[in-house]
């Protein structure tokens, strides 16, 4: 399968048979993580770049062992550690970047539309790790691949995502990827986290958790970032949890193999009881686990993945 | 010199001239508006062949920003005023947010003399509402105005306190000259860089609702009809805003209000792309904005047309968009835009040089915008059905900040005169 554009920007710009193509890409680099040689040739000699603008550990580090494990030389840059902090502009660090000629550029930024302009002005491949509130393109396929792998089809499942749909890229990645797969989402949450015009996405809004339970398939709970109760937006974390902690109680008005899952990191307690995030229902260690072969299927097929070689 | 202009179509509202006539300059004054043909022979007098052409008085645009004092490397008062030439204008007024603030006699000033000294454009100077754009203490109207200003404005910043706006409104009155606001009620607006919307909700960026403006139209409003003095509400943008000045004028109070060509021609979709020089305050509407203002041009409730020149260099543009600095080049882009309104009958030809040329003369009691006999010669030529393509890169402003850039446009400025002289020609 070749891919339509150089760059992964956003699951906005992925066809259904380009989503379908990377996680079934996907599904045949598992086995190599569970091999004890973890490790397969078909990156060998290329470079990859970790350009992270922005905290984060699972995501930077399932890129990095996702590129190690193809056998590509991975190199992991930080806001704190780069020439960002002595004023240089993001374009004069993505020019330098690449004339040192990497082979894909990951960056992760604060703020929404960066991965975009960096993409616009070099021409190495670069997937975006994280736009501020706009997207997260490989979290929200690594949420499609496990879902997939538990209920073998994606088209006609009913998800609900709740929480901090306002602020999220997650929310609004995966928004894209699963209407294009069929699927129908309806966002939740109080109704200062759910941004204005939020329908014209395609999704339906409620702001009762319980009744989104009843209706759905799967239910996807975000993060609560804790600046968020400063800016007035929910009035404190315990009338939070009251509403919106997905608990055992709760669960009760869903299905019973409803499946529950977490971009994480969790607030354990705020957004997500500890007895419901271990639970049976749980599938957020599958989502880290799918993580890196999502992210080394992506690597695969941005560098001519079409052709046969010897993953 | 003698000029005289031959063979265009004259349209000069103030005086209600449409048609085929001569325009004779001698002095720096318009001579003699004559019916085609009439004017007398004079080989002493330099002729310009107007033909297809339309011939009007000189453009007013009563918002621009010309950067200096403070900001020289985004724009000066002489590449400002060669912008404006190049764009039909023959006056302009520069908003007060330099470095230092123009907040005081001296500041003005310079800005004046900086003007003069380079001669081809009237550049007037507005003056500060409050010292340092604080919104806290009125700055010296009095000294202010002796020194040349022409209105008050905190124009980039709105004067958010409630009290300080209504003292501003009634100090005001004592010299007769118009307070204009930058509408935008900032704590509803914090951290937004676009409009609120379906479009910012799909983007990530966080919105600036037309709320912010719409609330911050009604107080003044609210205040000056207890106040009196004089409201000039700065590029209006939200749909809603134009039915409270609508309501406003029809109380008979004394609002007038004014709209940049980028909001009547792009909506906020034109984000998607993070494209920096679609980033605006106020920010690019909604379609239904567009509608709304659109009807409030045709109904005289948007009074003129003005374009908010905001020169930024590439560094303060090329930046992320949440970072990047606000505002567009306006005023080489003015004309094209603005005949779009004819083209869709939204306005007539003349009903447009007006809200360029008479109106705002009359709101900002200047002496132009008119080719009555005896007043400054300032004059206009452009042939409203040229095609071109939009090169920012050929701008005369040192700046080259614009969404318009390789758009193909009809109408273009083909001479500028100012006081008899030729100060630009294409």
């Amino acid at each position: 399968m070749n891919l339509a554009n150089k760059d992964i920007l956003g699951t906005e710009q992925l066809s259904r048979e380009e989503i379908e193509g990377i996680l079934d890409t996907a599904v045949s680099f598992k086995e190599v993580s569970t091999r004890q040689i973890k490790k397969v040739p078909t990156l060998r000699g290329r470079t990859i770049i970790n350009l992270f603008f922005e905290a984060s550990t699972r995501t930077r580090t399932s890129f990095e062992i996702a590129g190690k494990r193809l056998s590509a030389d991975v190199i992991n840059i930080s806001a704190s550690t780069s020439s960002t902090v002595k004023g240089e502009s993001l374009l004069d660090t993505a020019y330098n970047l690449e004339a040192m000629n990497p082979d894909i550029l990951i960056v992760r930024h604060s703020i929404s539309g960066v991965p975009h302009m960096i993409a616009r002005h070099i021409k190495c491949p670069v997937i975006n790790a994280g736009d501020g509130a706009h997207e997260h393109p490989t979290q929200a396929l690594l949420d499609l691949l496990t879902i997939r792998q538990h209920t073998k089809q994606l088209a006609g499942l009913k998800v609900a995502i709740v929480g901090d749909i306002a602020h999220s890229r997650v929310a609004r990645s995966n928004i894209h990827a699963m209407l294009k797969c069929g699927m129908e989402v309806t966002v939740v949450g109080p109704p200062t986290m759910i941004p204005v015009g939020m329908e014209c996405l395609g999704v339906k809004v409620l702001h009762n958790l319980e009744e989104a339970i009843s209706q759905v398939d799967v239910v996807m709970m975000l993060r609560i970032q804790l600046e968020r109760q400063n800016e007035g937006l929910f009035p404190s974390f315990r009338e939070y949890s009251n509403q919106f902690c997905l608990t055992a109680d709760k669960l009760k008005h869903g299905r019973k193999d409803m499946l529950i899952m977490h971009p994480g990191p969790v607030n354990r307690g705020i957004e997500i009881a500890l007895d419901v995030m271990e639970g049976p229902h749980s599938v957020i260690l599958d989502q880290v686990n799918n993580g890196v072969a999502l992210r080394m299927a992506l690597m695969y097929l941005l560098l001519g993945g079409g052709s046969e070689t010897d993953h | 010199m003698k000029l005289i202009i031959k063979n265009g179509r004259v349209i000069d509202p103030a005086n209600n001239i449409d048609g085929e006539y001569d325009v004779v300059i001698d002095k720096g004054l318009i001579q003699a508006v004559t019916p085609a043909g009439k004017a007398k022979d004079d080989s002493s007098a330099k002729v310009i062949d107007a033909k297809d052409c339309i011939v009007a008085p000189g453009f007013l645009d009563m918002h621009v920003h010309f950067r200096e004092p403070g900001f020289e490397y985004k724009e000066t008062i002489e590449s400002g005023c060669e912008s404006a030439a190049a764009g039909g204008f023959t006056t302009v007024a520069m908003m007060p947010n330099t470095n230092p603030v123009n907040d005081n006699r001296s500041v003005t000033e310079l800005m004046i003399s900086r003007a003069k000294a380079h001669g081809k454009v009237k550049a007037l100077a507005i003056g500060a509402i409050t010292k340092g754009l604080k919104g806290e203490t009125l700055s010296d109207m009095g000294d202010l105005k002796e020194a040349g200003v022409i209105a008050f404005s905190d124009d980039g910043r709105p004067v958010m306190n409630n009290q300080v706006m209504r003292r501003a409104l009634e100090y005001s009155r004592m010299f007769d000259l118009p307070l204009i606001q930058h509408s935008e009620i900032l704590d509803l607006t914090a951290g937004g860089c676009m409009n609120e919307g379906p479009i910012s909700t799909e983007l990530g960026l966080k919105g600036m609702p037309t709320e912010a403006e719409d609330i911050m139209v009604y107080r003044d409003i609210a205040l000056l009809e207890k106040t009196g003095g004089r409201l000039h509400v700065a590029h209006i943008s939200s749909g809603e805003s134009v039915e409270l000045v609508r309501r406003a004028k029809a109380k008979g109070l004394a609002v007038t209000c004014e709209v940049a060509p980028h909001h009547f021609i792009l909506t906020d979709a034109s984000v998607r792309g993070y494209d920096t020089n679609t980033k605006m305050s106020p920010p690019l509407r909604a379609q239904s904005d567009i509608d709304a203002i659109k009807e409030g041009l045709k109904d005289g409730t948007i009074d003129i047309i003005a374009t908010d020149h905001a020169p930024h260099d590439l560094v303060d543009k090329q930046a992320d968009y949440h970072s990047a600095c606000f505002g567009i080049v306006g005023l080489e882009t003015a004309l094209p835009l603005s005949l779009r309104l004819v083209e869709e009958k939204i306005l007539t030809l003349p009903q447009l040089i007006e809200k360029l040329t008479s109106r705002p003369a009359e709101i900002f009691k200047l002496d132009s915008g008119t080719l009555g006999a005896g007043k400054l010669a300032d004059v206009v030529i452009f042939d409203p059905s040229q095609e071109y393509k939009v090169e920012a890169s050929k701008f005369k402003s040192k700046s080259k900040n614009s969404p318009f850039d390789g758009w193909s446009v009809k109408g273009r400025v083909l001479h500028t005169i100012s006081n008899g002289k030729l100060i630009y020609s294409n």
